[in-house]
């Protein structure tokens, strides 16, 4: 792989992460990051399809009329959605349970719509697949960030597994509510950001 | 009846609020909050398309979606659910469109006020995910009426009041790390922390 297509996959995990800079997919980054396990369904389907959509988008970029893109676009997206949706409540029928609305939700979810107008409309289908593949990687690596910290400390486990023995159950872990809690997402970002920008000055924005 | 109505419309505006207990509609309630003018324009085109989006999804579900609602074409044994998420968006940016218009043509002055804001409402997931908790909760159509107006109310309120918070934080000597969004976080964090408090009202 050249170094420009690494870069194109590579850069939007640290330098120009979806979540923390670009401000785009954040309602579903709070609400399903109290478990493990449906942060990583949730950023498996949001990454597949993102990829996916930027390579169809952009096989067809040169044919779809400027006006009515959005349109197209939208029907590529809510049609790779309804499959992602299908299949997790073939396979994963509890966990759909748990993500309720939030998997239908994916098709407004921004990186998703940002990434095809951004990038896929530009450039040609490999480079767009792999720049969709990066940002979905971006978005899962805050995901399943924030649900780590967030399913330990709230519960004492990590996949429904316990790590840290409860009070309740005779351990002697008091678990801290305040991270069950989705305002609690909140504030974790708020902290990454803040991470992340004293790392790298140039993110840092100007009053 | 009326009460039913009305403790379903109090609950969708605080104890159920769009934006800071499901958490929708996230990346235009931190993108466009900066000034209380603009957000208060932004809330009340939220609020009429969410208040005929819902509705008109609400009718399309029960009479075209649901399965066995095609009996009288008699395709008694048809089941389109699936197709719920492509018809939903379908329909939400067909009406946003038409709303522009319309009111480009009657209401210029409203339009010039809205104008940019409408586009932005289409991929607004508070839009959208009204539609699919209306759906996901089986709501009558008056229901739905209700349940959109209220939604609306509460996003439009949720981001009005994000706005006054960081318009006054202007004034504030933030860390450079935080400044900008991730202040804005910490903020709306905090706000969704008071919202909980009305999750203990009963109804």
């Amino acid at each position: 792989m050249s170094s420009k297509l690494r870069k194109v996959l590579l850069d939007p995990i640290f330098n120009n992460n979806p979540i923390t800079l670009q401000v785009l997919g954040i309602c579903s980054a709070l609400a399903v990051t109290s478990k493990m396990e449906t942060a990583i369904v949730m950023s498996l389907s949001v990454t597949l399809v993102v990829a996916f959509s930027n390579l169809a988008i952009s096989a067809i970029r040169n044919y779809i009329p400027a006006s009515i893109r959005i349109i197209v676009e939208m029907t590529i997206i809510a049609s790779l959605v309804i499959v992602a949706d299908q299949l997790i409540r073939a396979y994963f029928f509890e966990i759909s349970k748990q993500l309720s609305v939030y998997v239908g939700l994916i098709i407004t979810n921004c990186i998703i719509m940002g990434r095809a107008e951004a990038y896929a409309l530009k450039n040609p289908p490999w480079q767009s697949f792999l720049d969709g593949f990066g940002n979905g990687l971006g978005y899962s690596f805050i995901l399943i960030s924030v649900a780590f910290v967030r399913e330990l400390i709230g519960s004492g486990k990590l996949f429904g597994m316990t790590i840290l023995a409860a009070k309740n159950d005779g351990g002697w872990y008091q678990p801290n509510g305040l991270f069950l809690v989705p305002a609690s997402a909140f504030f974790l970002i708020g902290l990454m950001i803040w991470a992340f920008r004293t790392a790298k000055k140039e993110q840092v924005e100007e009053e | 009846m009326l009460e039913h109505y009305l403790s379903l419309f109090i609950k969708s505006i605080f104890i159920e609020n769009m934006a800071l207990a499901f958490f929708l509609g996230m990346c235009t309630f931190l993108a466009v909050s900066k000034r209380v003018e603009t957000s208060l324009g932004l809330g009340v085109a939220v609020v009429a398309v969410q208040a005929i989006t819902v509705p008109v999804n609400n009718l399309i579900y029960n009479h075209v979606l649901k399965a066995g609602a095609l009996e009288w074409l008699g395709f008694g044994e048809l089941d389109l659910t699936f197709l719920g998420l492509i018809t939903y968006i379908g329909v939400i940016a067909a009406i946003v469109q038409i709303l522009e218009m319309t009111l480009d043509k009657y209401f210029p002055a409203l339009y010039n006020a809205l104008g940019i804001f409408l586009p932005l409402i289409t991929v607004n997931c508070a839009i959208l995910g009204g539609s699919l908790l209306m759906v996901e909760r089986n709501y009558t159509f008056g229901e739905s009426v209700v349940y959109g107006f209220g939604s609306g109310i509460g996003w439009a309120l949720a981001i009005v009041a994000l706005a006054g918070i960081r318009e006054k934080m202007k004034y504030s000597n933030v860390p450079a790390g935080l400044r900008g969004l991730g202040i804005t976080f910490i903020t709306a964090g905090l706000m969704a922390l008071a919202f909980m408090l009305f999750s203990g009202i009963q109804l």
